[in-house]
């Protein structure tokens, strides 16, 4: 059994160790024009806890992930990811981090195989045989064999979010960041990308972010839930404290009750 | 105001991703496969359409040449006239639009929609900067390939030219004849000047292309935007530099 104590992540390719990452985001705001998207968000993620993050559609989610692994740059605050700043080179050059996008982002001209062979092929981590080694343990761990030889164009919905997951995993993450992982999938397969997830951090031990407005996963799987509305952070802390939520802003959010004699919809337009 | 800081923004955007890619110039050895990739692309696929339109520029150079030069007794000029047109300007000139067309679009498209549908953020958040893996490649096989679509583009255009000045009635003249013209009144430099020109302007449609492509925001609907962009901003720099350059090498 995995050592949840320890704050390090068994790298499940190798034997080696790599140091678990944790996150700080201090005081982060983001405008895109005169839109605040973030206001002033702090929170942080202790290396190797699942953090989920919750919120309704358009409440900055999957910006705030973003601003995570760099790809945005704050408009007030920051973000650190072990101690260094999310928008530096050097960090991504120093901390090995995944992001599974919503969509996938698979590079549609590569076969599964090649998807996942770009990592270690384009840092030259080990020679041909080494890579094809940990490509076809990553697929054996998501049970995407037999699609080694596929291109993305000819997956499902499933299996393109699975193959995104293995990506991430060839890349030996120290901290793996997911935006709406269960999105568009049916229930079975969504409980399956769940435990997936939780499977990945037990035996691995690696940091994870994973922004979803699946009441499910969040209840199941994360150490802490974060919740996001209108670009704030209302709610962090325990799954357990959102199975009766106090607040009716995030009982309304996580049990919405369908009332066709008096919709939302109408009470917006009055 | 705004365009003009949409124009000083292209043009920063694009000097720096020239930087950038030349930063990673010491990958490129191990970059073999994209490399030959990109040659047959720009090289290759583009060359039966350089051949065809040489052919026929060269065909209509030389007729031209005929029809206004037989009323001053000067048609033993035609294969001087069109070798120099073709060398200096029309073979680099063509070969550049065609890029711009061909390949150009092509190149934007696909890396608009790869950043539309997030597969550059991908490669930034594996730590594989795009300027390295996409751009780099391309730029190099432009420098390579482009001075060789230029030397097929002035052979087939003056021959051509010999082969329409042999079977025209009102030219007639005979391709020793049309070559000899050729040979005396052209030199090694105009060829010369022809291929820089080349290569200044493959080099600057690969760049823009690449640029524009890589900062595409939105939908599909501005992938088309992008690839209507990326076309219009290298036919104008094509013909903008077409002045420099010329007048840099005279």
């Amino acid at each position: 059994m995995p050592d949840r104590s320890s704050s390090a992540t068994r790298n499940p390719f190798t034997e080696q160790e790599t140091p678990a990452v944790g996150v700080t985001v201090e005081d982060l705001s983001k405008n895109f024009g005169r839109m605040q998207v973030l206001k002033n968000i702090s929170f942080s993620v202790e290396p190797g806890e699942i953090f989920v993050l919750m919120g309704p559609s358009g409440s900055g989610k999957s910006v705030l992930l973003k601003h995570i692994v760099g790809l945005e740059a704050p408009t007030s605050g920051r973000v650190l990811v072990d101690g260094h700043d999310a928008t530096s080179e050097h960090t991504r050059e120093q901390i090995r981090m995944a992001l599974v996008f919503q969509a996938g982002a698979l590079f549609n001209s590569l076969s599964v195989y090649d998807n996942l062979a770009l990592y270690p092929r384009e840092h030259r981590i080990t020679d041909e045989r080494g890579i094809r080694e940990k490509v076809m343990r990553a697929l054996q761990i998501l049970s995407l064999e037999t699609a080694a030889q596929k291109f993305p164009s000819e997956l499902s919905g499933g299996m393109k979010k699975r193959v995104a997951i293995a990506r991430a995993l060839v890349m030996e993450p120290q901290l793996m960041l997911y935006d709406e992982p269960t999105s568009e999938l049916d229930p079975v397969m969504s409980a399956t990308i769940s435990e997936i997830i939780a499977t990945l951090k037990d035996e691995y031990h690696v940091t994870s972010i994973v922004v979803s407005h699946d009441r499910d996963l969040a209840l199941n799987i994360a150490d802490r839930v974060g919740i996001l509305m209108g670009g704030e952070l209302i709610h962090l802390g325990p799954p357990a404290e959102l199975r009766q939520p106090t607040n009716a802003r995030i009982a309304d959010f996580l049990n919405p009750k369908i009332d066709i004699q008096n919709p939302r919809f109408k009470k917006l337009e009055t | 105001m705004k365009q003009l800081t949409g124009i000083l923004e292209g043009i920063g955007s694009t000097v720096l991703l020239l930087l950038r890619s030349a930063s990673y110039i010491g990958t490129l050895p191990r970059q073999r496969a994209r490399f030959i990739e990109q040659c047959f692309m720009i090289g290759y696929t583009t060359l039966p359409i350089v051949a065809i339109l040489s052919f026929f520029i060269g065909s209509v150079l030389a007729l031209q040449a005929g029809y206004a030069m037989q009323n001053f007794g000067a048609k033993q000029l035609i294969g001087s006239l069109v070798g120099l047109s073709m060398a200096r300007e029309l073979g680099p000139v063509m070969v550049a639009i065609l890029l711009a067309g061909r390949v150009g679009s092509a190149i934007a498209a696909e890396l608009a929609s790869m950043k539309v549908y997030q597969e550059i953020d991908a490669l930034v958040t594996m730590n594989i900067p795009p300027a390295r893996m996409l751009v780099l490649p391309r730029l190099a096989a432009a420098v390579v390939m482009v001075p060789v679509l230029a030397i097929i583009a002035n052979l087939v255009g003056w021959f051509g030219g010999a082969i329409v000045a042999k079977y025209t009635s009102f030219i007639a003249i005979d391709p020793p004849a049309y070559f000899a013209a050729l040979r005396r009144y052209m030199e090694f430099e105009d060829v010369m000047n022809g291929l820089i020109k080349a290569e200044v302007f493959g080099f600057v449609v690969v760049l823009v292309c690449c640029n524009i492509g890589l900062n595409t925001r939105g939908g599909p609907r501005e992938i088309g935007a992008a690839v209507t962009r990326a076309v219009v901003t290298s036919l104008i720099m094509i013909l903008v530099l077409d002045y420099f350059v010329t007048k840099a090498l005279m």
